[in-house]
């Protein structure tokens, strides 16, 4: 291919951006709204998933050891507590360590003649995985020296619940106004397209082959298609700021945390640039494809 | 060169044949007016021969390219070999005149040069000389036609075809037009024109061969020049 024709066909693209403004600024709107849209959702389900994180990192699991263990034999136990698969960490408490946390935590007087004694050496566990709390509690208890396991199974089986609950839901939001957006953008490049199947029959008659027809089209949608994502992820930066602004400043904003956005930014980058330009590219390559049938 | 054999042709959905074992030839440096009544099968005539639609039977061969055998992707390189006018111009309206004509050279991969040489040269030869960057909307229909006979002639095709290219024009400009197709015919390049029409005093002052055709078929075929056929 010579490059003076792609030249020409990449000045032609260029220039039917300009020639075609209001389909153009349709395109780009229609683009810039679908991509907030999705990605305000997308980051809403985020940030609820990485509250539930916090939540669940805070969820702990007590292993008790056997009274007749000796402090070492009590120590001894860790590597067969972590080597359980869900296990994400663990610490040793002396039953010392755990009298003066409980003496801390109430009238200094109340446990003045209490000994450390009446209480266990433990361990505090941290899981990887909190709906498999029941699995791992049994494994916990079936290690020689362990006594007994707390675990606050209603706690972790609520958590694990509004966990599902909420990706189901926002995975079937996301899908939706994926399919919508799709939708709505696929008709807005057919309609610019269906504007020019003129211009489309007369290159074909003229003996112009369907590269030739396709590459300003597909130029012209790599451009919109790339501004599009490039204000979409422009706009959503400065409504996510002011959204966290308002939350984090307000009364919920002791408790929850909301994650700034420079931490996700470049992954929304990516992705409104992407989904941009292959609808951009795809969409016009796709919708003059009927049109090149003559 | 175009060989009709035996040709047949029925739209998808149609009941009847457009065209009906037809058969003619149009030899190399030829000038032939297609004459018949609406409905007969002219337009369907050009859409095979452009290779807009296929023949179901029969041989048919534009220019050495057998059309009834053709690849899809080979189509665009026997579109190049032939220029059409069409009777509502077909101009892109986003381009300027020059623009109009410009690009039916790009799509043949002419150089940058080479379109700056022969586009005015085009434009000049069919006079419009300063209606360069003129955009369709602003030049008067004869004007249009003409832009539409430079297209239609600046890759130098082998043959020239002009579907009623006079049906939007007055009669000075229709003859005008005329003459311009018949220069380009008696040109150098010796261009086959084939020129589908119904203005039975146009193809009568001519004295060119003259292929009547009526319910998609042929109904005479001579070179006497006069259009003997009468439309209903």
């Amino acid at each position: 291919m010579r490059s003076s024709k792609i030249g020409y066909l990449t000045k032609e693209g260029f220039k039917s951006i300009l020639t075609h403004g209001f389909m153009s600024f349709a395109s780009v709107t229609i683009i810039v709204a679908c991509l907030v849209i999705m990605g305000s959702f997308s980051l809403i389900a985020v940030n609820i998933g990485s509250l539930l994180d916090e939540v669940e990192s805070q969820t702990e699991v007590v292993a008790y050891v056997e009274e007749t263990l000796s402090d070492e034999q009590a120590r001894a136990l860790q590597p067969e507590i972590e080597y359980i698969s869900n296990v994400q960490s663990c610490e040793f408490v002396p039953r010392q360590t755990a009298m003066e946390e409980y003496a801390s935590l109430f009238d200094d007087q109340l446990f003045q003649d209490v000994g450390s004694e009446i209480l266990r050496d433990r361990y505090v566990i941290h899981l990887a995985d909190i709906s498999l709390t029941r699995q791992t509690q049994a494994d916990l208890e079936s290690i020689i020296g362990v006594a007994y396991v707390r675990a606050d199974l209603q706690v972790a089986e609520a958590l694990v619940g509004v966990r599902n609950v909420l990706s189901g839901v926002s995975l079937i939001l996301v899908v939706v106004l994926v399919l919508v957006s799709v939708f709505i953008m696929a008709n807005t490049v057919k309609l610019a397209t269906y504007s020019r199947r003129d211009e489309i029959v007369i290159m074909k008659m003229v003996g112009a082959s369907n590269w030739f027809i396709r590459f300003p089209f597909v130029v012209e949608g790599l451009v919109l298609g790339l501004l599009g994502g490039a204000m979409a992820f422009i706009l959503e930066w400065g409504i996510y700021d002011v959204v966290a602004e308002k939350i984090m400043s307000g009364f919920m904003g002791n408790l929850i945390h909301v994650i700034p956005f420079s931490s996700v930014s470049a992954v929304v980058m990516l992705i409104y640039m992407g989904v941009g330009l292959a609808v951009g590219v795809f969409g016009s390559s796709i919708a003059i494809r009927n049109y090149l049938e003559v | 060169m175009v060989v009709f054999e035996n040709v047949s042709m029925t739209y998808p959905g149609g009941e009847m044949r457009a065209i009906d074992d037809m058969s003619f030839t149009i030899d190399d440096g030829e000038f032939v007016f297609l004459v018949g009544p609406s409905g007969s099968g002219k337009t369907s005539v050009i859409k095979l021969i452009t290779g807009e639609v296929m023949a179901e039977s029969g041989v048919l061969n534009v220019n050495g390219f057998d059309l009834r055998h053709i690849r899809r992707r080979k189509l665009p390189l026997m579109r190049r070999t032939i220029g059409v006018i069409f009777q509502d111009f077909r101009l892109i309206e986003d381009m300027t005149v020059y623009d109009n004509v410009a690009f039916a050279m790009h799509i043949v991969g002419a150089s940058n040069r080479q379109i700056r040489q022969r586009v005015p040269y085009v434009l000049d030869l069919v006079g419009l000389s300063g209606r360069e960057r003129r955009y369709p909307r602003e030049v008067s229909g004869g004007e249009k036609q003409r832009v539409a006979v430079a297209r239609a002639i600046v890759n130098s095709p082998r043959l020239l075809i002009a579907d009623e290219p006079t049906g939007n024009l007055d009669p000075a400009l229709s003859l005008e037009l005329m003459l311009l197709m018949d220069s380009i015919n008696n040109s150098g390049e010796g261009t086959t024109v084939l020129v589908v029409t119904h203005e039975k005093e146009m193809v009568n002052s001519f004295s060119k061969r003259v292929i009547a055709i009526e319910d998609g078929q042929v109904i005479s075929d001579g070179m006497d020049g006069y259009y003997s056929y009468e439309i209903q």
